[in-house]
């Protein structure tokens, strides 16, 4: 009998907390794919590090964000428990992050976003009112600032390239630039954690993000899509396709060995 | 920038005429007051790519070290090997290795 | 790390010429080289070496990079299904190391006069081998483990003595590397030790399984028997070789076969039996004619492991192409 799914506290700080793990975790799930399959051997380490970077924050706030359910009434969870026996609708990753791991333009697109508004988030979490978010912070926004440097070298590396490199990076900012706004869009989670000082708007990021952003798109040679009204949602727990399947993959020995000691 | 060659007597495949990326080596200092110390190459297409592969692969991202790459062929090295009698040309190199030197195409069949 | 039988894979190597006629100069050179050696003097890239030597250890080194590389492979498999987060982050930073070391050995097989993109050639045209532990595949958690246990522990065993290899720049990089082993092996039986020891039933299952599938292979990565190892003798000499396949064998089923102990497995060889005189364990023949099938590309991963780096070296090409036209670029930018 498979293991059943963990029901996870509404509450709107834990929520916020939820959506910075996931995040992480989900990021770091689709580059281990490009583990022993990178263009070359000093990709695959590079790669594979700021996955495991990506795991670390990812565990430290799942962790934090178990014991904040306690604490708010709910029942505690730990890192494993809410990774591993979540249902998809309690997932509140970007869609962004469930995106299939596409080449390597796609790949080092996607870092170049979501390590730029890490980096900004990080900066803003270290004054969180909550010590532990602070503290995990000061050591990820480190982390970011080198994920940053790492993927906008190779956006401008694949932009001045070749044809070929500026074509497919093209075709990845046209891919992803649609699940950019989702970022920004603001809500009750939001606001809940501004008023306690937990953490930022993530839409008081917008501006920063771009300034970083949009220079190096066009340093790179490459055109955003003009905007449109779509906007992804995994934010909210509602995902695209992919999830269901990241999820089968990620969730498989939990669910399939019910109580497993690893 | 060089093609990459072949070292005496091994055939030369297909495959070897795109562009190598060029050889760096590192030397790391671990902690403030040491020297720096050559820690082996990484293959790298720029500068900041080496230090950052350096960082990566040499130091696990340790804080507070500090990274000298410098482009392999460009070392300028002094062996106390023995001379040899005939000329050869990577005596000033810190080693043999095929893409050290630019040969013209007429002949850079070897 | 996976040096197993790298010295006699010269069996396939077809293309190696006689002994040319050596002038009076050569022998001289030749005999001051092997005093060095009987010395325990280090030999350096730019010192004079004997053909054979500088092109057994291009052999032995590559190989040896090569099985790092495609060893991320197996257990690359299982990162993004790894049962915790804890394992899913131990996982990476292994197979990390793994492609660290890759990179440690090529660079050391560099100073010897051929480059990355040949080595790799050979490689994806199955001129150079790899450690063919690497040829099976890992099917389920538990192999993991017992991958980190028994494939790493017999790697770290041939690693060890390397580290006094003739030959410096691969002992440095032999030093780097087994500073940085010792963590694999342990993760892996604590892994192990784990599922035995809280782990439930199913779970107890899973790691019986996945010992009774590796233990053969694991001793077969020490190579041929001695007495079938005609190229040990003369890597023995020139101080590449320290200990014989056999010696290491031994020593690592003297060391395992208390650690299944340990563990509460059992090892898949009913002739596994303490010897008090010995003071050793004697254990049941090894098929090699398995041992040459997967050598010889017929085992059961051999054409997807080299596919799989194939095609990642393929696909990456325009990447790799990418990054020298900017380079190029740039460096006429600041030519200008």
């Amino acid at each position: 009998m498979p293991a059943a799914s963990i029901d996870v506290a509404r509450d709107p700080h834990v929520q916020y907390l939820l959506r910075v793990g996931d995040t992480c975790l989900i990021q770091a799930q689709r580059l281990a794919e490009w583990c022993g399959h990178a263009p070359v051997l000093e990709e695959d380490i590079a790669l594979t590090n700021i996955a495991l970077d990506l795991v670390g924050q990812a565990r430290a706030v799942l962790s934090r964000a178990g014991r904040l359910e306690g604490e708010r009434g709910g029942v505690p969870h730990d890192e494993d428990e809410l990774a591993f026996l979540r249902d998809e609708r309690d997932f509140l990753n970007l869609t962004l992050t469930e995106l299939p791991r596409g080449d390597f333009a796609v790949t080092v697109l996607r870092n170049a976003a979501l390590a730029t508004f890490f980096k900004l988030l990080w900066q803003r979490l270290e004054s969180s009112s909550d010590p532990d978010v602070a503290g995990i912070a000061a050591k990820a926004v480190k982390e970011a600032r080198y994920h940053q440097r790492h993927a906008a070298d190779w956006v401008l590396r694949l932009g001045g390239g070749t044809d070929e490199s500026r074509q497919r990076l093209q075709a990845a900012v046209d891919h992803l630039w649609p699940y950019t706004p989702e970022l920004f869009d603001a809500d009750d989670v939001d606001d809940a954690a501004a008023s306690s000082g937990l953490g930022p708007r993530w839409a008081e990021l917008e501006a920063g993000w771009r300034a970083e952003i949009e220079p190096l798109l066009d340093e790179a040679g490459v055109k955003r899509p003009p905007p449109r009204a779509f906007r992804s949602t995994g934010k909210r727990g509602v995902h695209s396709e992919h999830m269901g399947y990241i999820l089968a993959e990620m969730q498989t020995l939990q669910r399939s060995y019910p109580g497993g000691v690893w | 920038m060089s093609d990459t060659q072949k070292t005496e007597g091994s055939a030369r495949a297909p495959t070897e005429a795109r562009g190598e990326w060029p050889l760096w080596e590192v030397f790391v200092r671990s902690k403030a007051g040491l020297d720096h110390k050559h820690c082996g190459s990484l293959h790298a297409s720029d500068a900041a790519m080496a230090i950052q592969m350096a960082r990566d692969v040499y130091t696990r991202r340790q804080e507070g070290t500090s990274i000298w790459v410098v482009r392999s062929e460009q070392i300028v090295a002094s062996d106390p090997a023995e001379k040899d009698a005939y000329f050869d040309p990577m005596a000033d190199k810190v080693y043999r290795h095929p893409t050290f030197y630019a040969l013209p195409k007429s002949v850079d069949h070897m | 790390m996976y040096t197993q039988a790298m010295d006699t894979m010269g069996k396939t190597d077809a293309a190696e010429p006689k002994k040319p006629v050596r002038s009076a100069e050569d022998v001289a050179r030749e005999a001051r080289f092997e005093a060095r050696i009987d010395a325990g003097d280090f030999i350096e890239a730019k010192d004079w070496m004997p053909e054979h030597y500088r092109r057994t250890l291009v052999r032995q080194i590559s190989q040896h990079a090569h099985s790092e590389i495609v060893g991320m492979l197996p257990e690359g498999n299982w990162i993004t299904r790894a049962p915790t987060l804890k394992r899913k982050a131990i996982l990476l930073a292994k197979v990390q190391d793994e492609g660290g070391h890759g990179l440690y050995l090529y660079a050391a097989a560099e100073t010897l006069g051929v480059s990355r993109d040949q080595m790799l050639e050979a490689l994806h045209t199955g001129k150079a081998k790899y450690s063919s532990i690497f040829n099976y595949p890992t099917l389920t958690w538990a192999d993991v483990g017992v991958i980190g246990w028994l494939v790493d522990g017999a790697a770290i065993m041939n690693q060890v003595p390397l580290c006094r290899c003739s030959y410096a720049p691969y002992a440095r990089a032999m030093v780097r590397v087994c500073r940085e082993e010792s963590f694999h092996q342990r993760q892996g039986f604590e892994s192990l030790l784990t599922l035995m020891q809280q782990g439930t039933d199913a779970q107890r299952a899973m790691v019986q399984d996945a010992v009774d599938r590796w233990w053969w292979p694991s001793l077969m990565m020490f190579g041929p028997p001695d007495a079938d190892s005609p190229n040990s003798e003369q890597s023995m000499r020139w101080g590449i070789k320290r200990i014989s396949n056999d010696a290491l064998r031994q020593k690592f089923v003297d060391a395992t076969a208390d650690q299944a102990k340990v563990l509460g497995v059992t090892l898949p060889d009913p002739d596994l039996k303490w010897n008090d005189a010995r003071q050793s364990y004697d254990f049941g023949a090894i098929d090699w004619d398995e041992f040459w099938r997967v050598v010889n590309g017929d085992g059961p991963c051999n054409r997807e492991r080299l596919a799989e780096r194939v095609k990642a070296w393929e696909e990456g090409a325009w990447v790799r192409d990418a990054a020298l036209a900017y380079a190029n670029r740039q460096a006429l930018k600041e030519a200008a």
